[in-house]
């Protein structure tokens, strides 16, 4: 067990370390810091003063040795645009989105789990039907676009919610149907066909044979194998929603990390912009981790496989 | 496709089609993708006004059901006086354009990539699921706003971004299919007459292969619709003045609770073209091979 987690926890480094490499490469080939700080309409001798000035000048494999260095340090680097300490920044802002991200992962949880079973107990029948329909209804429906027919609805129809700030838990009801909206089809379909598998199979023929019928048995004995690879997909989907909360959190006015990185995106902060592409990633990673590791502990056929 | 089928003259394209044509979803989503085709290719000739001519004297002219409105302006006008319907109707172009073309790229480099690594194993196999893992770490919104916004948007770098990002679904799929294929007898006898690595893979890999990527291509081509829009709504896609939906509601937004129907409208747009295009996608995997549902 140890050494499968050894293992994933070596592969999980080395990914983050590609990661990183990458993305500073692409955003330091997209765009030209020395542009964004000296501003755009600024004279050519301007921006070559600081480009000097800042190491632009020097190639990248250096510049993103320093960076690297900086991070194993702790020291995040400097914003552009705010002139601040970029851990400064992501430590004021990531409330929100992590706020956000888990409010949004119980609406998914909500939602798509209880569908998946009610349309997994009968295939094929009106609810299944229904439940999958909704799902490819779900899958064809912009974010954003539900997010601002939600505001509508809710800020002139029925003023229950708030539609826009990150005061009080109320804020933050719609923004997480929102949000949470777009991982139900995956999740509910998971969850179904998770438990016709499981209800196919030969120890609920003998739960049956004993005696235990309708929702005893879902839930005393296929619903907990079922879920299994669930919890796998709902961590990846909270990765997800860490990272992909920009939409979101624009349209409702949330002062979260996806405003943060949109406002860095529109002033080419790119030492901003790094270390959230970073971050984001970082978190992906360490929850597929804890995501292997817990279903290798939970099923040895995996870690020894 | 079962012998029953074959032994009674029935080709697997023909017992195929048949399924096709008894596929409910699948007959809705052909239909509502073929008119909203049709809209997009003969926008020149069926919009009533031009798309990018603005008349400020007819600014936000409501839609014709609404008591203000009128007929010369079905969906009304925007905040610049242009004809909503008409730059619906060219919008659907974008949407088309950046879906096909995001996904052609994305199918380019996945399936390449699933193809070596299925049919040959081994270190590249390792390679390819490493590159796998990385891109799926990335938080691939937040990426393809970056770059389109750094190198300067436009409708064709919003296509090579979105395309360069999406791959993964090809690769996987592709990867596990070519891996069962590798292994059947066919490819054995082929490998036995003297047929070249290259060989096999163009004519026994990839035509086996053809029924899972035109799936894949399918539900693709919506998901890179749904990306553009996004972009294009936070400001870092397709640049004004094009008509992208997704640029039409975020100009909508500002008047929204009193003209809501410049936000609704292009929504529906967007709605209806991707559900089209999911399922067409589903059906299409319900049709040829539908050992894959679920």
């Amino acid at each position: 067990m140890l050494r499968y987690a050894l293992k994933r926890g070596l592969m999980a480094v080395l990914v983050a370390i590609t990661v990183s490499v990458a993305t500073f490469f692409l955003l330091d080939s997209a765009g030209d810091p020395a542009v964004a700080i000296a501003g755009p309409d600024a004279p050519r001798e301007t921006i070559e003063q600081v480009r000097r000035q800042y190491g632009f000048d020097r190639p990248w494999p250096v510049r993103y040795t320093e960076w690297a260095a900086g991070v194993a340090r702790g020291d995040l680097g400097q914003s552009f645009l705010r002139r601040q300490p970029v851990a400064e920044l992501i430590a004021t802002y990531a409330p929100v989105t992590i706020k956000l991200a888990f409010s949004a992962l119980l609406v998914t949880i909500l939602i798509a789990v209880p569908l998946g079973v009610a349309a997994a107990l009968k295939p094929n029948s009106g609810v299944d039907r229904l439940a999958l329909s909704a799902a490819v209804a779900a899958q064809a429906l912009p974010s954003f676009w539900l997010g601002l027919v939600l505001i509508v609805v809710f800020a002139v129809t029925f003023p229950i919610f708030p539609v826009s700030g990150d005061d009080t838990w109320k804020h933050f009801v719609l923004p997480a149907l929102v949000l949470g909206t777009t991982s139900v089809p995956a999740v509910m379909r998971l969850t179904r066909t998770g438990l016709l598998d499981v209800m196919a199979s030969d120890y609920i023929r003998t739960a049956r044979a004993k005696g235990f019928m309708g929702l005893q048995l879902i839930l005393r004995h296929a619903l907990r194998n079922a879920l299994l690879p669930v919890v796998g997909v709902l961590a990846v989907q909270l990765g997800h929603k860490l990272g992909g909360s920009v939409i979101t959190e624009s349209v409702f006015a949330l002062n979260g990390l996806g405003r943060l990185s949109l406002e860095a995106i529109v002033g080419s902060d790119i030492p901003t912009l790094q270390m959230l592409v970073f971050v984001f990633a970082l978190t992906f990673v360490a929850l597929t981790f804890l995501v292997d590791v817990l279903n290798a502990w939970l099923d040895p056929r995996i870690r020894l496989g | 496709m079962p012998v029953e089928s074959s032994a009674a003259g029935i080709t697997p394209w023909r017992a195929a089609r048949r399924r096709m044509l008894r596929h409910q979803g699948f007959l809705i989503g052909v239909a509502l993708l073929l008119a909203i085709a049709a809209m997009a290719l003969a926008a020149p000739w069926l919009a009533p006004h031009d798309p990018y001519a603005q008349d400020l004297a007819n600014r936000l002219v409501p839609p014709a059901w609404d008591a203000k409105g009128s007929w010369e302006h079905v969906f009304g006008t925007d905040h610049l006086g242009r004809d909503y319907l008409s730059r619906l109707m060219y919008g659907a172009r974008i949407s088309l354009l950046v879906g096909l073309g995001a996904a052609s790229i994305g199918c380019v480099i996945g399936v390449t990539l699933g193809v070596a690594a299925g049919y040959f194993g081994g270190r590249i196999d390792q390679v390819v699921s490493y590159l796998l893992t990385c891109q799926l770490a990335l938080p691939g919104l937040l990426l393809a706003m970056s770059l389109v916004f750094l190198i300067g948007p436009s409708v064709a770098v919003v296509i090579g971004i979105i395309g360069v990002l999406h791959w993964t679904y090809f690769l996987v799929v592709t990867r596990t299919v070519t891996m069962q294929i590798r292994e059947l007898d066919y490819v054995t006898a082929a490998r036995a007459l003297g047929a070249t690595r290259w060989q096999v893979i163009s004519h026994e890999v990839l035509p086996n292969l053809a029924n899972q990527i035109i799936v894949i291509f399918t539900l693709e081509v919506g998901v890179a619709i749904i990306a553009e829009a996004s972009l294009s709504f936070l400001g870092v896609g397709v640049p004004a003045p094009n008509p992208s939906w997704g640029l039409l509601i975020a100009e909508g937004k500002n008047s929204m609770f009193f003209r809501p129907w410049l936000v609704v409208v292009p929504g529906l747009f967007l709605f209806a073209l991707v559900i089209a295009i999911n399922l067409m996608g589903d059906g299409l995997r319900d049709v040829t091979a539908p050992e894959n549902r679920n």
